[in-house]
Parts: structure tokens; C-alpha cells; sequence
């Protein structure tokens, strides 16, 4: 259990002092969402109408991008393969590494979340939604991600990982924007939020031993 | 299975077998054919427009049915390093992918006469979309390593991670009822559909997955042939 923490702590001291990939993924983030705006108009009424699927897209296109950093700096320079010889299991450094990513990409959208909300007029109702279903959903995605990033690991294309994780990505798509459009609509986002939490839950043991798998294939 | 294991043994015993796969494969596509399109009574809702049924429904099944085989073979490859699976995996997802297009462009023709649009976000709709780009991950997938060994392992834990997809398509009706009908063949209590409609469904269901099992063969055969033909260039040259 040290060893995990100090794995984290290790992931976490790597991304911030190679210039802090947190601080670009909220400001791509940002950025994204403020194109729809600029895109399709600033009327209150349709950005309020389309502003949780901005949030979750966005959110999900910020997640993906510091992905193929997860796993690729320790492969190249070798780190990956000393750890692999640790007595920490595999699946659990995978899981490490996700915490982490999830740590630097993951808290600060849920966090900046509400703030990019209310730019975009969401109705107040969802606010309380969008935070949790975020809380709940960007693990999955940090976790889901760490399958993709695993697989494609020396790949010549770095492309692929979008095509093979984005399709993973959309059960948690579809229950982020329901919790919150439930919630606008008056409605209880109780069921969306509870199938949010059960596919995080689902990813926490299988996600591992899938990106691990992935990995050995890459260091044999 | 493991038998099989050996390419020339393999290629003695599927030449013997594809002729009648081939052949099986004819008879069944031309009587389904004849059955759906002039056997088969049209619908007393939909007309003449649910001929394209017999096409839309084998097709819809085949996608699911050669992700299963390639979840399967993949399966085999990883645990038993069984040379055989990886290529029979590798060969059936671009005619998964293939089977999927077809169902995706009928459904989508069959779509606007009946609700009306080509295309509607219901949750069967998009897993079946999901589906052919898991086939368009995984056939990218096995082709982006140097080392074609890593892409086909690679390749095989997609296949069994995406493989969750395939209860979603199948209960994504009864979930989320939305517009894509329930099912209407594969349900207990026996199938809703009417016999005169079931049977030319069922001839073309036939035929569609022969017609699958002989692409494969010819595809897996023309592989071996070719890993032969480098190797002796090799060995010459």
C-alpha cells in the first residue's frame, strides 16, 4: 500500500514539474467550450439547452489528451520495465497511474466545472449533478483510458488512441448528460449518477488487469 | 482446435471443406433471395419496404455474431498462444466490420420510409455504431505496430475489452425503449414474427453466416499462402 502511494506521489511530482500538464488541460478545456459559443451563437436559451453536452464533451476531449503521456515517458526510458520488476503488481501500478492522471486531469474539471456552467448558462437545478456526475464519471475515464494508453504503446500512430478509447468513452457520456438534463427537467439525476458509479466501479478491477495485460505484451 | 494448429494440415482440411462451403453458401443466398423478395408476403404495415428486413436483420446478427468469433479466437490466441486463432481473428474483423456497414446502411434505408429519418440516436442505433468502429479500432490497432506479433496481442485485448459492447446491443431495446423495435425472433416464449416471414429469415440467416465462414477460409488461406510465398523468397533470395 506504501509502495502505491509513493507511485502516485511519484506520478503526480512528474507531471506537475514537467510543466504542470493540469494547468494546460483546463485551459484546453476552457478554450473548447468557449468555441461553442462563438459557434453557434451567444442566446442564452440555446447554449443553457446544450450546455451539459459542451461540459461532458469537452471535459471527455481534455481527459483524452494527456493519455498518451500516461505510460509512454517511462517506456522510453526504461523506468517502466523496473517497475514492472517491483514487487507492486502490475494492476495495481496501473491503477496507481490512473489515480494520478486522475489527480492531475480529472479533480481539476470536475472542480472548474461549474464555473465554465454558469459561462454557459446552465440552468441551476444541474449544477449539483454536473459536480458529482463529474466526480463520479472522470475516473472511469482516467481508468478506461489507461486501457488505450497501454495498448497503444509504441505504436507508430498516436492518433489510435483517440479511435480506440473515444467509442469506451460513451456510456459515460450518455450518463453524465442525463444525471444533469434530469436534473434540469426537474427530475431525480439519482439513476444516472448511480450507473455512473457502477460502471466506475466495474473499471476499478477490470481496466488494471486489462492495461497490465496490455503492458506486459509491450515489455516482452 | 489444436489439431488444426498445424497450417498444412489446416490448408488440406479447408480445401477440402470450401467448395461445399462455397456452394452451401450459393444455395442458401439464392433461396433466401428468392423467398424474401418474392415468397415472403409483404407486410400489412410496412409493405414491400420489409423485404429489406431479410437483408438488414442476418446482416445485424452477423456483426454481432463475428465480434463474438473474434472475441473468441482472440480469447484463444492469448491463452494459448494458438497461431491459427490469432490469424482466423485478424481475417474475420474487416468482414465483421464489413457485415456491420451493411446492417448500419439497410437499417438506415429501411429507417426512412418507415419512422421517417435516416438516422435517430437510439441506443441500439449507436451501439451498433460503436460496434463498427470497436471493428475499425481493432483492424487499426493490429496494423500500427512495427512487430506484427504485438499488434495481433494488442489487438486481442481490444477484442476482449470491447467485447462489453455486445450485451448492449442485444438488450439496448429493452433498456431504453425507443424506436428500434423489441426483438422479435430470439425471445422466450417463442418468436412474435409470423412463420411465412420467419422462414426466408431464417434461410437468409443461414446464408449470410456460411457466406461468412467461406470469406474466412478463402482470407486465412490466402494469409498462409502468402507467409509461404515471403518465406521462400526469403529462403531464395
Amino acid at each position: 500500500m506504501n509502495a502505491w502511494f509513493l507511485l502516485v506521489r511519484r506520478d503526480l511530482r512528474l507531471g506537475i514539474r514537467q510543466g504542470g500538464d493540469a494547468a494546460l488541460v483546463i485551459a484546453f478545456f476552457f478554450l473548447a467550450a468557449i468555441l461553442f459559443p462563438l459557434g453557434v451563437g451567444p442566446e442564452p436559451q440555446i447554449l443553457a439547452r446544450i450546455a451539459p453536452g459542451i461540459l461532458w464533451v469537452t471535459a471527455l476531449l481534455a481527459a483524452l489528451l494527456s493519455l498518451d503521456r500516461l505510460f509512454l515517458a517511462d517506456y522510453e526510458d526504461g523506468s517502466l520495465e523496473a517497475l514492472a520488476l517491483t514487487p507492486l503488481s502490475l494492476e495495481a501500478q496501473v491503477l496507481a497511474k490512473a489515480f494520478a492522471h486522475w489527480l492531475g486531469t480529472g479533480l481539476p474539471l470536475t472542480a472548474i466545472a461549474p464555473l465554465l456552467a454558469l459561462l454557459l448558462h446552465l440552468d441551476g437545478a444541474g449544477y449539483v449533478a454536473l459536480v458529482v456526475g463529474m466526480a463520479l464519471g472522470t475516473p472511469s475515464l482516467s481508468l478506461i483510458g489507461a486501457v488505450g494508453a497501454a495498448l497503444t504503446l509504441g505504436a507508430r500512430r498516436s492518433v489510435l488512441l483517440s479511435l480506440l478509447v473515444l467509442p469506451l468513452y460513451i456510456p459515460v457520456l450518455i450518463f453524465g448528460v442525463g444525471a444533469i438534463e434530469a436534473a434540469v427537467a426537474g427530475l431525480t439525476a439519482r439513476p444516472h449518477l448511480l450507473l455512473l458509479l457502477a460502471l466506475l466501479l466495474a473499471a476499478i478491477p477490470l481496466a488494471p488487469i486489462a492495461a497490465a495485460a496490455a503492458l506486459r505484451q509491450a515489455l516482452e | 482446435m489444436l489439431r488444426l494448429a498445424n497450417p498444412a494440415r489446416f490448408m488440406r482440411v479447408s480445401g477440402a471443406i470450401l467448395p461445399w462451403c462455397a456452394g452451401a453458401t450459393a444455395i442458401f443466398l439464392a433461396a433466401g433471395l428468392v423467398l424474401a423478395l418474392f415468397v415472403a408476403p409483404p407486410d400489412y404495415q410496412q409493405g414491400e419496404a420489409v423485404r429489406i428486413m431479410y437483408v438488414h436483420v442476418p446482416a445485424a446478427y452477423m456483426a454481432s455474431l463475428v465480434y463474438a468469433f473474434l472475441a473468441l479466437a482472440s480469447a484463444v490466441a492469448l491463452i494459448w498462444r494458438h497461431p491459427l486463432a490469432d490469424i482466423a481473428a485478424q481475417e474475420a474483423a474487416p468482414l465483421g466490420a464489413g457485415f456491420t456497414a451493411i446492417c448500419l446502411v439497410s437499417g438506415s434505408l429501411w429507417g426512412e420510409p418507415m419512422w421517417g429519418t435516416w438516422w435517430v440516436w437510439d441506443a441500439r442505433l449507436t451501439s451498433v455504431l460503436v460496434l463498427f468502429f470497436l471493428y475499425l479500432g481493432y483492424i487499426a490497432l493490429i496494423h500500427a505496430f512495427d512487430d506484427p506479433a504485438r499488434g495481433a496481442r494488442s489487438g486481442a485485448i481490444l477484442a476482449l475489452v470491447g467485447i462489453v459492447n455486445l450485451p448492449i446491443i442485444k438488450f439496448s431495446v429493452d433498456w431504453w425503449s425507443t424506436l428500434h423495435q423489441p426483438a422479435s425472433i430470439m425471445r422466450l416464449g417463442g418468436p412474435t414474427i409470423d412463420p411465412s416471414m420467419l422462414w426466408p429469415l431464417l434461410v437468409m440467416a443461414i446464408g449470410f453466416t456460411l457466406f461468412f465462414v467461406t470469406l474466412l477460409l478463402v482470407r486465412m488461406r490466402s494469409r498462409l499462402l502468402a507467409a509461404k510465398i515471403r518465406a521462400l523468397r526469403l529462403a531464395v533470395g
